[in-house]
């Protein structure tokens, strides 16, 4: 998980103005201090990749990455993320070009109803970040924190090692 | 117009139910296996599958409406309890809180059976006692526990076996079991009595919840007169009936919409509390309403599969199975049906006496609902258990033991002949592919000295028929682009994918020029996603409204290419005659601005012939008798379901079946506080649903055999068949690592254990 940063310097009452950079463009968002980042994202900046399945930590679906590291959005305040960079599933993608990643993702049909694919999607994101070369063990690693209740598990594996092959030959 | 009406019968979930339909025409003659299908049969990934890995696809949850309210219902802490008071004044008072609607002061709405959707009686922990609507979710959250209620405690049973008991509080007046079903045929008394061996065994399975990723929801929004809503669901029409049935409304004021939708497995099948809620709260608050239940919610108040307590008795005359005598009660909580167990034991082995019986009971708790062949994979637990118990007893292989009563053309229950029925080849298949000759009757070593390595396999029976009523239109553009507009509803199987395929092929046209819009009661009505009926009940009718844009296509081009119509064909986007291609957006193009519109309707099912579906599930496994760890190694999955349109999304669905069957009979299971009637673990760290590290070695093969007796496309289901043998096969592979047999779901280490300290 991510290095969360402090909040001490944010604390309320009310709510106050937070400057973070998503996707790359810095934004200024007014919120109070309990509100978290992953409804700061989906409510408060309409990005809805991330979704709201548990809301504690405990399936997966809010991934995005917070400076480059996977973290569960919903466990992640907003107040923590100022001067922090963002990733969500919508920045992946620069115009019409998908990221290897999701290409992957669509080439193995490595989802089924898609609602964790944006979250599988950031933690394979962060995987081949960090490790250009990953085993199917270090696939299972990166994605064991997130939950498919349609069961895509074999193709999200072959789609995460199709992509680092593809990266590997970049 | 050739129009007519057709009248006839069809099964789902198990279920004879009668349909009306109207048709139009005459069908198209099934592909057959010669047909030189281009797209059709290909493995292509999904047409939706851009909107999903970008965050784009836009699911109900997503949905944030301009000046929309937020509301939390507040659920009742009790199992059974009158509610006497509702005090909503301190909720009230709190900022940005606008309406609270409960039994004192809601309008009424027809739900169910019931004419309210608040209850005098609340009858389980998580009941609907009141809703409250505020500015946004944060306040509703905090408000609707400032809701005061007086409850009069009243005495409740929270446990399926002490509601059997005869000395247990009676829930209703008839008491808290009913019989649900009855088969019989032969002689059972007499076949037991006459039988060489005869082996009686109980088995138990838990209470599984569908955990959809998506919970259940809805967004309501009225302009004027027009209700507009917004729901994760599995059957957009299904929604409308409910919300005519409780608002009292007209359709034409009514339309319902599901673009993608994150699961549903069963559970999504109409309209809930929350939809009504929302949308009396929308009329009374001028202003768009969401209500979508939280995790915890989820889990209390939004379906299960039933637990059940099942008796077997099984009997062999030499070594084939003589008779059968299959009894089941099922937790149906405060359902108002039950699934049927029995339904494999009445129809799937050729056994000639057979008796069943299976009965409802009422508990303290949620209702249940549909869960991916709901019966049916409970019912086969016992069965194909049962099965290899009797196996052991005569000193047979099980597998050759089913073979002698798996070969039967006709159906046992009915007498018809079935279209197509390639059971013994999926035995073939999976004996091979697993490597059955390595099963040893009394395990073998695993790949460590306290691991024991099993196999063990099952069968499937299933539907999967389809059956009309379904239509669809197709549009076809100027350019030569169409559209399939079509109310049924992708729940994550590959619906539009498959839809457009069969449009493509059937039209001459590319995938990629297919656009297909689903999920919207503004179309012609299409069944529920379901019962694995989707493909082959739209499908046929797709193809044809396929057909009828092509023909209509071909006669326009007849006059504008001065060509007669029967010596024209569309190929790759084209129309082709001798030594002439003429793209169709330039023939159509000649016509300023005209739509062609295609038309179909599902035509029924043959009468006189059974449509099913089959399969085989082999399991390797390992079994640590240290830990009582059950370690799957292998799973080979093989299943008979006619043609397959798309290879690569028909092979996730069985990889999705059999994991969510792993975590039936591995890990899943509903723990309920007997004193309390409180779920205790309704939430995704403390019910175990299979991740990443818990998926085996899955090899799916089909039996990929076109049933032209079936339908126009020759395609059954597939959603349901590939949970149903899992269970079963993994349980026998862990009685056969281990000696000794788990008859309880799941098998959890310390049932494991248990039962390895009472091995003789």
């Amino acid at each position: 998980m991510g290095r969360v940063p402090k909040a001490s310097s944010y604390i309320g009452p009310g709510a106050v103005d937070v400057a973070l950079e998503v996707n790359g463009d810095g934004v200024s968002v007014h919120v109070p201090p309990h509100r978290t980042l992953l409804d700061t994202l989906r409510e408060t900046l309409g990005l809805t990749g991330a979704k709201r399945v548990c809301d504690e930590g405990m399936c997966g679906a809010c991934t995005v990455l917070l400076d480059g590291e996977p973290v569960y959005s919903c466990m992640t305040l907003a107040v923590a993320c100022a001067g922090h960079s963002v990733e969500t599933v919508e920045g992946l993608s620069k115009d019409t070009n998908l990221h290897l990643i999701q290409e992957a993702f669509i080439e193995h049909d490595a989802f089924q109803c898609g609602f964790c694919t944006p979250g599988q999607i950031m933690s394979c994101v962060a995987l081949l970040k960090r490790n250009a070369a990953p085993t199917g063990e270090d696939v299972l690693r990166a994605v064991s924190g997130n939950l498919c209740r349609c069961g895509a598990y074999p193709n999200i594996v072959a789609a995460a090692l199709s992509a680092a092959k593809k990266q590997a030959r970049r | 117009m050739n129009i007519k009406v057709v009248r006839t019968k069809a099964e789902i979930e198990g279920r004879i139910i009668e349909a009306t339909a109207l048709v139009e025409g005459r069908d198209l003659a099934p592909w057959g296996t010669d047909s030189g299908l281009a797209i059709v049969g290909k493995g292509h990934p999904r047409v939706d599958g851009i909107a999903r890995v970008t965050g784009r696809a836009q699911y109900t949850q997503d949905l944030y409406l301009p000046g929309m309210l937020h509301v939390r219902v507040l659920r009742s802490p009790y199992p059974r309890a009158r509610v006497r008071r509702v005090d909503a004044s301190r909720a009230l008072a709190l900022p940005g809180v606008r309406g609270v609607l409960h039994r004192f002061n809601a309008p009424k709405a027809a739900f169910r059976g019931e004419e309210t959707i608040f209850r005098d009686e609340v009858r389980f922990v998580g009941d609907e006692v009141a809703a409250l609507a505020a500015d946004t979710e944060e306040t509703a959250a905090d408000a609707v526990r400032l809701i005061d209620v007086d409850y009069e405690l009243l005495p409740f049973v929270a446990d399926l076996e002490e509601a059997m008991r005869d000395d247990a509080t009676r829930l209703t007046e008839k008491g808290n079991v009913t019989e649900s079903g009855t088969y019989e045929r032969g002689d059972t008394k007499r076949a037991f009595a006459e039988a060489s061996v005869v082996v009686e065994a109980t088995y138990r399975t838990s209470t599984q919840l569908h955990n959809s990723l998506e919970t259940h929801g809805a967004v309501a929004r009225w302009d004027g007169d027009l209700l507009t809503v917004w729901e994760s669901t599995q059957h957009v029409f299904g929604v409308r009936a409910g919300l005519q049935a409780a608002l009292k409304i007209p359709y034409s004021d009514i339309r319902v919409l599901c673009d993608y939708m994150g699961g549903g497995f069963g559970s999504k099948g109409g309209a809930g509390k929350y939809t009504i809620v929302a949308s009396i709260f929308a009329r009374q608050l001028g202003k768009p309403v969401r209500c979508f239940l939280t995790r915890d919610e989820e889990n209390l108040a939004a379906g299960n599969r039933s637990a059940t307590y099942q008796t077997v008795k099984i009997a062999a005359k030499g070594k084939r199975i003589h008779a059968i005598e299959h009894l089941s009660w099922s937790n149906s909580g405060q359902g108002r049906w039950v699934a049927d167990p029995t339904g494999p034991t009445n129809g799937l082995y050729d056994i000639p006496h057979v008796r069943t019986r299976s009965y409802k009971v009422v508990t303290s708790l949620g209702a249940l609902s549909a869960f991916r062949a709901p019966g049916y994979v409970e019912g086969t637990f016992a069965l194909d258990q049962a099965i290899d118990e009797l196996a052991d007893r005569i000193g047979e292989d099980p597998l050759a033991l089913r073979r002698r009563h798996a070969a039967l053309q006709t159906d046992p229950v009915t007498g018809m002949r079935y279209s197509l029925k390639r059971l013994l080849a999926c035995y073939d298949i999976g004996a091979k592919e697993i490597g059955w000759q390595h099963r040893k009757p009394e395990g073998t070593r695993g790949s460590a000295p306290h691991r024991r390595r099993g196999y063990g396999m099952a069968s499937q029976l299933w539907g999967g028929s389809g059956f009309p009523p379904a239509y669809a239109t197709v549009h076809l553009n100027p350019d030569g682009t169409a559209v399939l507009r079509c109310g049924t509803q992708d729940i994550g199987t590959g619906t539009r994918t498959v839809l457009a395929q069969l449009v493509a092929e059937e039209l001459g046209l590319a995938l990629g020029d297919v656009r297909v819009e689903l999920g919207d009661t503004s179309s012609q009505y299409a069944p529920i996603s379901a019962g694995s009926l989707t493909v082959s009940s739209v499908g046929p009718a797709v193809r044809l409204a396929a057909k009828d844009a092509r023909m209509q296509l071909l006669d326009a081009a007849s006059g504008l290419l001065e060509v007669g119509a029967t010596e024209l064909r569309v190929e790759r986007g084209a129309i082709v005659s001798t030594g002439r291609r003429t793209q169709i957006g330039e023939v159509l193009g000649q016509i300023e601005n005209y739509t062609v519109i295609g038309k179909g309707s599902r035509f029924p099912n043959p009468e006189d012939i059974s449509l099913k579906t089959f399969g085989a599930h082999f399991a390797q496994v390992e079994v640590d008798v240290r830990t009582g760890e059950v370690f799957v190694e292998h799973i080979v999955a093989v299943h008979d379901i006619g043609r397959v349109i798309n290879p690569l999304t028909a092979a996730s669905q069985v990889e999705g079946g059999v994991i969510q069957g792993l975590g039936f009979v591995l890990s899943e299971e509903r723990v309920v506080d007997r004193p309390t009637g409180r779920v205790l673990n309704g939430n995704l760290e403390g019910y175990k649903v299979p991740t990443i590290r818990d998926v085996p070695k899955i090899t799916v093969r089909f039996i990929d055999d076109p049933d032209t007796k079936a339908n126009n496309i020759g395609a059954k289901g597939l959603g349901e068949p590939p949970i149903i043998p899992l269970p079963a096969a993994i349980a026998n592979a862990v009685a056969n690592a281990i000696g000794v047999r788990v008859r309880t779901a799941p098998i959890t280490r310390q049932r494991v254990l248990e039962a390895l300290e009472l091995r003789p």
